[in-house]
């Protein structure tokens, strides 16, 4: 056993653990903290990967940005408005669709046989030059994307207010 | 290979003292109860909900106010943005004048929803 192999079981434990935690805890709260846990194991994958860009977009943005505002949305709730999440009468539906998703992933696996490539480490500079030179369009709409979620924001948080 | 391992075997090593820390004191305060060392003498006045000494009002879930959430997703674009600049900034003097421009578009987009944000009063608590 190689210490990236031993990382690489540590931090998929951790991920599917999390993950687990996020479906079967009856405390939404400890839900969002169980995906902050598996999250952060996806950034630790990353990281073995040899894409520490990556890892870093996962930790600031998933594991920072994203569980802040999953939890500031459970804080706008009512706990009343959980009751009904309680009762899990959507376990079957959901068990099916999760077994689906493994499936397709397995077959796909399975009949496409993906090629095994040597780890190569992407530099943050070969990125920058790949998003600032070729990806120059792309790059640019990924802002529109952003102002649109912003006065999406701006709408919805008014929206009380009827202006 | 090994370097690179190492390196972040060190920031793994200090996740693990930053966890093991807090998680050693109550398992050392659970075990000084268990060894009878601790006393252990729960009642209704210490499990009340406080907060800064003060008896609470309402419960202990309450519904926050819908303009937080506001400055939750304006965090989340702004925080996108912020990532976008890495890879210009470290390689800022070879990308050149055209990815400096490209930049300031970027920014510019979003200057306008800021601008248009604050023209609608949307940061302004009231």
């Amino acid at each position: 056993m190689t210490p990236s192999l031993i990382a690489l079981a540590f931090l998929a434990a951790l991920a599917l653990g999390g993950g687990l935690g996020v479906v079967i805890s009856r405390n939404v709260v400890y839900a969002a903290l169980f995906l902050l846990v598996s999250l952060g194991a996806v950034a630790g994958l990353y990281l073995l990967l040899l894409t520490e860009f990556l890892a870093l977009v996962q930790v600031l943005i998933y594991g920072g940005a994203v569980v802040i505002v999953i939890v500031f949305a459970l804080m706008l709730t009512r706990l009343q408005d959980f009751a009904k999440t309680r009762d899990h009468h959507q376990w079957p539906l959901g068990l099916a669709a999760a077994l689906a998703v493994l499936g397709l992933l397995a077959a796909t696996f399975v009949v496409f046989q993906p090629a095994v490539h040597p780890l190569q480490s992407t530099g943050i500079q070969e990125l920058g030059n790949e998003l600032f030179v070729r990806w120059a369009l792309p790059f640019e709409i990924a802002s529109l994307v952003l102002l649109v979620a912003l006065i999406g924001a701006l709408i919805i948080s008014r929206a009380d207010r009827g202006e | 290979m090994e370097d690179y391992l190492r390196q972040y075997g060190l920031l793994f090593l200090f996740t693990g003292v930053a966890i093991g820390i807090p998680a050693s004191m109550l398992l050392v305060s659970r075990m000084a109860q268990l060894a009878r060392m601790r006393p252990h003498k729960p009642s209704p006045v210490k499990a009340q909900l406080y907060e800064c000494g003060m008896e609470t009002i309402g419960g202990r879930w309450n519904q926050f106010n819908i303009r937080y959430y506001f400055y939750a997703l304006l965090f989340l674009v702004f925080d996108v943005e912020a990532v976008f600049l890495y890879p210009w900034a470290v390689h800022f003097k070879k990308l050149g004048l055209f990815a400096l421009v490209e930049m300031f578009v970027f920014l510019a987009i979003l200057v306008i929803g800021f601008v248009y944000a604050w023209r609608k009063r949307a940061l302004e608590w009231r």
